[in-house]
């Protein structure tokens, strides 16, 4: 049954994603790149539910753990290194 | 409840953040503030999952955040312009292999409740897993870790049949029964084995689309991830990234002509046969002086940068030439062809980073109608782009490519070290053209040397 509404999430945001991104000249497809880097971390609100609700073995604390610092590296390497390369987009005068 | 649905009502926030922060990297001028909003939208998601209430044990939590924060910041600051592929093919891999972990908690403390979530968590570790060492061996490849050149040998074609059986049938035994750990074990190490051999068969000028690929790919396993665990921003999100990879992979393909399934199947190096032209024509080099005197006349440059002028660390030198070339009355421009540099858009961000205004740098389609009212065009590093064979020859390999026309240039000026051939190993005709001339040479060299000309020439 609710996998009917996540479907049809699914969907919409595909279309969104190729609306929004079509428009994005070709002189910004590696900022872009990494733009989608930083948000595809957003796994680690995943990551924090599944390392914060148990922590029956030592496995899961692993790989919660690591889930958490993956993620996080993608957020943070991802808006920073998007940001730097934004920065040296200027226009003389 | 009611923290679910305040929970729920953020990510919709964040949501529209996101969009918005993709929609204002439509244009240089918004682009900054776009990558602010996206931010904002990622700490309120990450803020209200935590206040959620859900989250019992926080230290874990926060040696997680505290490690990868440094790490990231570190790595975001200290990567060189030069190197952002790579920086990029790491990204992907750590967003896959989180991913992976989160799809493999969900399965070892809930288990797989029903057929759906078996079908989810099985496609989250499969592409998480390929995508994650695919990743890994394009970051490889990229930093010179791994050899460059397509990896072939005998029977590779069979191997890779036999992995992608072995994941389907796994995959279908494991989905009928979901409680069987081992099954799960063994189609996440099969994974990631074939993610290994998906790319090492494909040479380093593929470079550009096997990123795009990959970028679609950990956008998918976020969307499949999201599935497994109920999250619908990941879902929003994972679709986002899906979309934005297989956009710029079908538009590195078209600026190839080639298919992704060429790209990813057939390596490049095994289908090109070298061609070589029964009557040897001859290449006129031409001195610096005499280019700077050509240039000094000239009222209209194209400049026309590939990856070898990356290479030479030429940037700067490039961008001094062009301010003289611009004191002198002269129209200077960039013509960037899509797959210059080894990444969608890497080259327009090394001659920004070298203080390049962004208005002087053109894509191919708007560069090309202009070539034949200009006086010069410079091309450096740049090979196979600027290949005429592909308007013409119907026998070359690269033919429907296409490309910039640096031909159509009154006087074209080709800066190279050596007569060598391109990546694709193809013999440039445009060498030959009575309107070239080639500058032999380091191309860093000779372009201080053309600016070296315009200062002394000033100071008389």
């Amino acid at each position: 049954m609710e996998l009917i509404y996540l479907l049809f999430i699914l969907v919409l945001s595909v279309f969104l994603g190729f609306a929004l991104i079509s428009r994005v000249p070709p002189l910004l497809h590696t900022p872009l790149m990494s733009e989608a880097n930083a948000i595809c971390g957003i796994i680690i609100i995943g990551a924090l539910i599944s390392a914060g609700v148990q922590a029956n073995s030592p496995l899961t604390i692993i790989l919660g753990t690591s889930a958490v610092a993956l993620a996080t590296f993608n957020v943070v390497g991802g808006y920073l290194v998007t940001e730097r390369m934004l920065k040296m987009f200027r226009k003389k005068g | 409840m009611n923290n679910e649905f305040f929970m729920n009502f953020i990510y919709i926030i964040s949501s529209v953040l996101f969009a918005f922060g993709l929609k204002f990297l439509g244009s240089p001028v918004t682009a900054r503030r776009g990558n602010m909003l996206s931010a904002l939208g990622m700490f309120l998601a990450v803020v209200a999952t935590l206040v959620n209430g859900h989250i019992i044990n926080f230290q874990w939590i926060l040696i997680g955040i505290i490690v990868g924060s440094i790490v990231g910041a570190l790595v975001a600051l200290r990567a060189q312009m030069t190197n952002m592929p790579e920086m990029i093919a790491l990204l992907h891999g750590c967003g896959a292999l989180a991913s992976v972990f989160i799809s493999w908690i969900a399965y070892r403390v809930h288990g797989a409740t029903d057929l759906t979530n078996a079908i989810t968590l099985y496609l989250s570790i499969v592409i998480g897993g390929l995508t994650f060492t695919g990743s890994a061996i394009a970051w490889g490849k990229l930093s010179g870790n791994v050899p460059g050149k397509p990896i072939l040998f005998t029977g590779q074609k069979w191997l890779n049949t036999a992995i992608i059986t072995a994941i389907l049938i796994l995959g279908f035994m494991f989905i009928l029964q979901p409680a069987r750990y081992d099954l799960f074990l063994a189609i996440l190490g099969l994974s990631c084995f074939f993610g290994i051999f998906m790319v090492i068969p494909i040479g380093g000028a593929d470079m550009p689309v096997v990123i795009s690929v990959l970028n679609s790919y950990s956008g998918v396993v976020a969307c499949t991830t999201g599935f497994v665990i109920h999250n619908t921003l990941l879902i929003v999100v994972g679709s986002l990234v899906g979309a934005n990879g297989m956009i710029l992979s079908i538009i590195m393909c078209k600026a190839m002509n080639r298919s992704i399934a060429n790209v990813i199947f057939g390596a490049f190096g095994s289908v090109v046969q070298k061609t070589t032209t029964a009557e040897k024509k001859e290449a006129k080099p031409i001195s610096v002086e005499d280019a700077f005197l050509i240039l000094e006349n000239a009222k209209s440059v194209v400049i026309i940068p590939g990856y070898g002028l990356a290479v030479a660390q030429a940037q700067h030198a490039v961008r001094e030439l062009g301010e003289f070339l611009e004191k002198n009355g002269c129209d200077v421009k960039y013509a960037i062809h899509p797959v210059a540099g080894r990444m969608p858009g890497h080259m327009n961000v090394l001659l920004a980073e070298a203080n390049i205004s962004y208005d002087q740098l053109m894509e191919m389609d708007a560069i090309n109608p202009l070539m034949e009212n200009t006086d010069v065009a410079i091309v450096i590093g740049a090979n196979d782009v600027v290949n005429p064979a592909s308007r013409t020859d119907k026998s070359s390999p690269i033919y429907g490519m296409p490309i910039i026309n640096a031909d159509k240039a009154k006087t074209v000026f080709v800066l190279k070290r050596s007569m060598a051939t391109g990546f694709a190993g193809i013999e440039n005709e445009l060498f030959y053209y009575d309107n070239c001339r080639m500058i032999f040479g380091d191309a860093k060299q000779t372009v201080q040397a053309l600016v070296a000309e315009f200062k002394s020439s000033q100071q008389h």
